[in-house]
């Protein structure tokens, strides 16, 4: 509209490998005019006030206590992906700053990503690909196996939107499906996708082939799986972690691992991404890393950065925020 | 193995049966080993679901750039993890199955529970139940259905028919932004059609169990390309369709030494 001015936003910078993706800025721009952090530094007097919302793309700008005292006017922060881990909450919540995720479409893909972690674990397909463009092959041996997904048994730890559509897969592949959850599923979501309840995870550990975690982090989570829930698992088991890498006692996994206590890891989250290059779960045979991209397609970004820009304007309007993130 | 030859069908006046590993019968010359009075046998219900199986881990492998992401991972120049490195979607995406036998129905059971949509090609259509219970659209027209795919999996067995089924029509046919899927057999694809398909991008990317040779000769182009994952025939390659094969072949090979109906001659 004429003379209506666009709502100032904050973002850390466009394009490289972390900013705003470049051809996300012409469908941001015809909601908000950006400004970068590099901008408000060198403007601070005049832009501190007129920023009225932050949009965290991939946990930057990074967000202190030093920015919430020097953007009054601030409202919210839209933030991308479903985990808030990052975030403190509280802080935001007592600056009276609105918090936004996007839930719910990110769930495809990541459980895409699971399944094909699961898939790619069990059929050994990375050391497969590694013989199969060797200089070093001369032949393809007889007796190299994987294991079978189709009629195993997969233990979904956390079934929400991610852990339901991971069941939602697997039961096309005629997996036995059990999992666990703070609150069980009702009947029919049960029974859609064959899911078994186990109350308590323990039951879960002892009877799968595959372990899912698709948990959120909260402190209740952090560690979910150590040493204990390890030595639960089948020694032929798999765990796959598409969460965060603080679900899992990542000393105890590489302890595991290392003393055959389980098969195999394959992990999207690790702590930290990257983890250290010389950290022992990157030289073990029997893991698979990919680099936390359990939402990394085209698609769902831009899904991503339009449900961003929905919060952002609900919340500048005064209505109720979509994906709003409540303490 | 054993390599069957006229010389050892001579030598082996009481052979009445080769019990086949496997459903693949094109390594056989049937015609000759017929003229013995010998009868073959696979094992198709062994290796339908590891198959299919591999299939799925393929297409999701090669969407989401799988082994590249590992190797970021692991490399020891990894500083961070760029946000802007994306791969494709299966979701709502559009697979062609080329080849509707009992694998390529199992890829389709698994694929719709991706919310694929699911064209098909094949010699016969399926009764309409079983297109219902996977959603799968038939394709009269195989050219219908390499322009409409976002990924085309080859589930035929070999045969001269579909000795070099796709070509550089068929891959020019498909999309640039489509990938193939191979887990048939390396033959039934034009190898250097697809070499230069993939270097000019004419196609986005490949993910082969097969190929022809297996292996390939260490300095062929398929292995310097950066858009193509091969694996090395591990289709069925799993402790449980090991026994499984094996208790299969025997029992065909039981059945044609007691005279009994044979559950799968060739």
């Amino acid at each position: 509209m004429e003379g209506q001015e666009l709502p100032y936003v904050l973002i850390d910078c466009i394009g490289g490998k972390h900013g705003v993706y470049e051809d996300h800025v012409e469908f941001l721009e015809k909601h908000f005019h950006l400004v970068t952090m590099k901008e408000y530094l060198e403007n601070k007097k005049f832009l501190s006030k007129k920023i009225r919302a932050i949009y965290m793309w991939y946990h930057k700008p990074v967000i202190n206590e030093e920015l919430l005292q020097s953007l009054p006017n601030l409202k919210i922060v839209a933030n991308s992906g479903v985990g808030i881990d990052h975030l403190d909450l509280k802080l935001l919540s007592s600056y009276g700053v609105k918090v936004s995720n996007t839930p719910f479409v990110v769930s495809t893909d990541t459980a895409d990503l699971g399944m094909a972690l699961m898939l790619a674990s069990s059929r050994r397909l990375v050391e497969g690909y590694q013989m199969a463009v060797s200089p070093d092959t001369e032949y393809f041996p007889a007796d190299w196996v994987g294991a079978e997904v189709s009629g195993a048994t997969l233990g979904i730890v956390g079934m929400g939107n991610i852990g339901y559509k991971v069941a939602e897969r697997a039961k096309a592949f005629e997996m036995k499906i059990l999992y666990h959850n703070r609150n069980q599923r009702n009947k029919e979501e049960e029974s859609s996708v064959g899911a078994i309840y186990c109350k308590k995870i323990d039951d879960l550990l002892r009877q799968s082939d595959f372990v899912l975690l698709s948990v959120n982090l909260t402190p209740q989570t952090c560690r979910l799986i150590g040493k204990r829930e390890l030595e639960l698992m089948k020694p032929t088991a798999t765990l796959i972690n598409i969460s965060r890498g603080l679900v899992v006692d990542q000393d105890a996994l590489v302890e595991a691992l290392q003393n055959r206590v389980i098969k195999a890891a394959a992990l999207d989250v690790t702590y930290p991404e990257p983890l250290p290059r010389d950290h022992p779960l990157l030289q073990l045979r029997n893991v698979v890393i990919t680099p936390h991209i359990g939402s990394a397609t085209k698609k769902t970004r831009r899904l991503m950065m339009e449900n961003m820009t929905d919060s952002i304007e609900a919340g500048l309007a005064g209505l109720p925020v979509p994906n709003e993130v409540l303490l | 193995r054993p390599t069957i030859d006229r010389e050892l069908l001579e030598s082996l006046p009481n052979l009445k049966v080769i019990g086949n590993s496997g459903v693949g019968v094109d390594h056989l010359d049937l015609k000759m080993i017929s003229k013995f009075g010998v009868k073959v046998t696979n094992t198709p219900r062994a290796v339908a679901d590891p198959t299919a199986d591999i299939g799925m881990a393929l297409m999701l492998a090669s969407a989401r750039r799988l082994v590249e992401g590992c190797q970021i991972a692991v490399s020891p120049e990894t500083k961070h993890f760029a946000v802007d490195w994306l791969g494709v979607e299966l979701t709502g995406a559009t697979l062609g199955i080329i080849g509707m036998g009992s694998i390529g129905y199992k890829v389709a059971r698994r694929a719709t529970a991706f919310d694929m949509r699911i064209l098909y090609h094949n010699r016969n259509r399926r009764r309409k139940e079983e297109e219902e219970a996977v959603g799968a659209h038939y394709c009269e027209k195989m050219e219908d259905l390499l322009q409409q795919s976002d990924f085309v999996m080859l589930v035929v067995n070999l045969t001269p028919e579909t000795h070099k089924l796709i070509g550089k029509k068929e891959l020019e046919l498909m999309k640039p932004t489509a990938t193939l899927i191979n887990i048939s057999r390396g033959a039934v694809i034009d190898q250097d059609a697809l070499v230069e398909a993939l270097q000019n991008k004419v196609i986005r990317a490949a993910a082969l169990d097969v190929t022809y040779p297996e292996p390939l000769p260490r300095d062929h182009p398929l292995l310097k390309l950066n858009n193509i994952i091969i694996t090395p025939h591990i289709g069925t390659a799993t402790v449980q369709a090991l026994h499984m094969m094996a208790e299969e072949a025997i029992a065909n090979m039981l059945a044609v030494l007691n005279g009994q109906p044979i559950p799968s001659e060739v």
